[in-house]
């Protein structure tokens, strides 16, 4: 570990891939304003997107991004788990499986017969699964991608010794205070925004779309009136089904409403 | 993460276990015998997500917002490619003020993409450091001047699609909502200094030492008869190709390559081809803006540039050329008298190729009665490369087999990187090399 010149510790930080996009760890070089400040707090030991260094752990922080989907993946995140002091999931596929996990419901030697020739060489699980199903997570940072100035508040909580300041209520919130007209009520649009837990900053109404629901289930939502209210403003059964089956669509909350779908 | 020992001379193996400053998770194994190089492998290992296969019945409003989980680096290509073969699955026109946005929009994302891959990912190589923090130490003004450039490409895409990763505002039709000139306005004082940056960014590049390779490519990219490809034009090649995006599955194929136990993206009877910067600039070269043909004659890198390694000036060059257009578009920008054109859902099949930061990207929809997604294919541009990175490979590891083993597996890395290879994106479709041992 190297000093910081306060005679203390940096904090040594890896940054792990799972089944993903990169976006939610592209957030950290996109954090342009903060990103020498960030590099100047901690060391960065192991980022294989950003760089060639690759230390071996322990690491005192661990951020995690994407999903369990293959074998292998499985038993590297019980390793990663091994290394690291303090373990973050960063965005949807890692604390809720991504949009990858619509194959939960589906037959994936399917999917791999439609998406591949030769299907024999791919290895992968049926599941597409988050990191908190296979070991415990010190922290969930949600969104499709992460908020990166949320981001920046993790690890100068984590930083601190303080439990990091991201509010677990919804994107209502977040649309009252940008100054919105609700869409849902005004012009009778879909929006998810009710059970969605605030990060993005309202941007879908602002807009002029209802949220899709990239932060995933709010603290508890009330999803079903969501569906509900989807309902009576004219969405087929399957049309709502879609809607909770997106990026957060394996989190408990969602499922549970997209699966009643199944029984209608 | 390299493995190497001390000499190349008589090393029988070249391995990357993870190669890294790329998107995603590759490697690379090669095998030599004496000077000989006897296999190349640029393995993908990042695992499949299938969106192909559960893009099938999903509405095909919500193609764009899908899609662009295929990769955090690009999104608006697989939002503008998705949105366009919709579209003409759908047999609608946009407006043309719409067409311009997009056109800022893709611009945007050039900006963004590119400098990112010329300073934080590509540079360190050409300088001897090991990523973009270490440069920092010793070219601190250099990258403080690339994290703005980098800020300005994101700008201009969070005003557009409310954030810079998976924006929000792109649907099929034109936008869910556009922007008010003031607000377009209010990024020229930025895109300005952008400008000017990219710039002194391109001559930085220019000064780095390329090694003497050269390939007898075939370049493919799109061309347009009045601009710079961003989202439209026919398919050319400079040997001779010229085809509709909706002709593009009958020139192109995937096939089974015995040495990787790959399939990778051929031309039919030809062979590998490349995409991305080298390709588009060497094709569209007298399409550039001013201020961009002028920095590539003082650059000496007027075309056919020939040598992969020079594509991170190239890149900095498109990056000048996007600047010029945003500028431009922002000058001329009128907003659209409706955001988006009204339709109603019809069966049919529509095909739509455009530019990505790293090349072409082809998207083709077959779309039922309601607006449901029956079938969905995607070729991104790292599978359309991938053949073409191990050509390379082959060519160029003989003529640098009498340094250090160690330069050699850092020289094979840094000529995997000229191609910006996202693997994120290309592994969704690339079939997977998985050796059996």
């Amino acid at each position: 570990m190297s000093s910081n010149g306060n005679g203390k510790a940096r904090p040594k930080v890896a940054v792990f891939k799972f089944a993903s996009c990169d976006g939610c760890q592209l957030s950290l070089l996109d954090a342009e304003e903060h990103l020498l400040a960030v590099a100047a707090a901690v060391d960065i030991v192991y980022f294989p997107e950003a760089t060639r260094i690759m230390l071996k752990g322990p690491y005192d922080i661990g951020l995690v991004e994407g999903s369990i989907t293959t074998h292998h993946d499985a038993e590297r995140i019980q390793a990663v788990r091994r290394q690291c002091r303090t373990l973050v999931t960063i965005g949807a596929c890692a604390t809720s499986g991504g949009i990858q996990s619509l194959r939960n419901w589906r037959d994936v030697n399917e999917y791999v017969r439609c998406v591949y020739a030769r299907p024999d060489f791919i290895s992968t699980l049926k599941m597409s699964t988050p990191i908190a199903e296979h070991v415990p997570v010190d922290f969930e940072l949600r969104g499709c991608p992460i908020n990166k100035l949320q981001l920046v508040e993790v690890l100068s909580a984590l930083l601190a010794g303080r439990k990091p300041n991201i509010p677990t209520y919804s994107v209502c919130m977040e649309c009252k205070r940008t100054g919105n007209v609700c869409i849902a009520v005004a012009r009778g649009a879909a929006c998810l925004g009710p059970a969605v837990q605030a990060g993005c900053g309202a941007i879908c109404p602002s807009y002029g779309r209802g949220c899709y629901g990239c932060f995933g289930p709010m603290e508890s939502p009330n999803a079903g009136a969501v569906a509900e209210q989807m309902r009576r403003l004219g969405l087929t059964e399957g049309a709502i089904q879609r809607a909770f089956r997106s990026f957060s669509a394996w989190s408990w909350q969602f499922r549970q409403v997209s699966e009643e779908r199944d029984r209608k | 993460m390299t493995t190497a020992t001390s000499s190349a001379k008589g090393a029988t193996s070249i391995k990357v276990d993870y190669l890294a400053r790329v998107e995603g998770e590759g490697a690379l194994h090669v095998k030599l015998k004496g000077d000989r190089v006897q296999d190349v492998k640029f393995k993908i290992f990042e695992p499949p997500r299938f969106f192909e296969a559960f893009l099938r019945g999903r509405h095909l409003n919500e193609a764009p917002d899908i899609t662009a989980r295929i990769c955090g680096i690009c999104p608006v290509a697989y939002q503008m490619s998705s949105v366009h073969a919709l579209e003409r699955a759908l047999g609608i026109a946009i407006d043309p003020a719409v067409r311009l946005l997009r056109r800022l929009f893709y611009a945007g994302e050039w900006i963004e993409s590119h400098v990112l891959h010329v300073t934080m990912l590509h540079a360190p190589d050409f300088l001897g450091c090991q990523d973009v923090l270490e440069m920092a130490r010793e070219h601190k003004p250099a990258v403080e001047m690339a994290l703005r450039l980098k800020k300005t490409g994101n700008d201009i895409m969070t005003v557009l699609g409310g954030r810079e990763i998976h924006p929000v505002s792109v649907c099929p039709g034109g936008f869910y909502k556009v922007p008010r000139k003031a607000q377009l306005r209010a990024l020229k004082d930025d895109l300005q200094w952008a400008l000017e940056s990219s710039v002194a960014l391109a001559r930085l590049t220019a000064t780095f030492e390329f090694p003497d390779f050269e390939q007898d490519y075939e370049f493919v990219a799109l061309s347009h008869p009045d601009e710079y490809p961003l989202n439209e034009g026919r398919l050319v090649s400079n040997k001779g190709l010229d085809i509709d995006a909706a002709e593009y599955e009958d020139t192109f194929v995937e096939q089974h390559v015995k040495h990787s136990n790959a399939l990778h993206s051929q031309l039919r009877e030809r062979g590998s081809y490349l995409v991305g910067p080298l390709a588009r600039y060497n094709l569209n070269f007298d399409k550039l803006t001013p201020v961009a043909a002028a920095a590539a004659r003082e650059l000496g890198v007027a075309p056919p540039c020939l040598n992969p390694f020079k594509s991170i000036v190239v890149r900095a060059i498109e990056t000048i050329f996007a600047c010029e257009e945003a500028l431009r578009i922002i000058d001329a920008y009128e907003p659209p008298a409706e955001p988006r054109v009204e339709f109603t859902p019809r069966a049919g099949t529509g095909q739509a190729a455009t530019e990505a930061p790293r090349g072409l990207l082809y998207h083709r929809y077959i779309l039922d009665d309601r607006g449901l997604i029956l079938a969905a294919k995607i070729v991104p541009p790292t599978s359309q490369n991938q053949r073409r990175i191990e050509d390379d490979l082959w060519s160029f590891i003989p003529g640098i087999l009498h340094l250090p083993l160690e330069e050699v597996t850092w020289k094979c890395e840094q000529a995997i990187r000229n191609y910006d290879p996202c693997i994120s994106c290309a592994t969704h479709f690339l079939r997977m090399t998985v050796e059996r041992e």
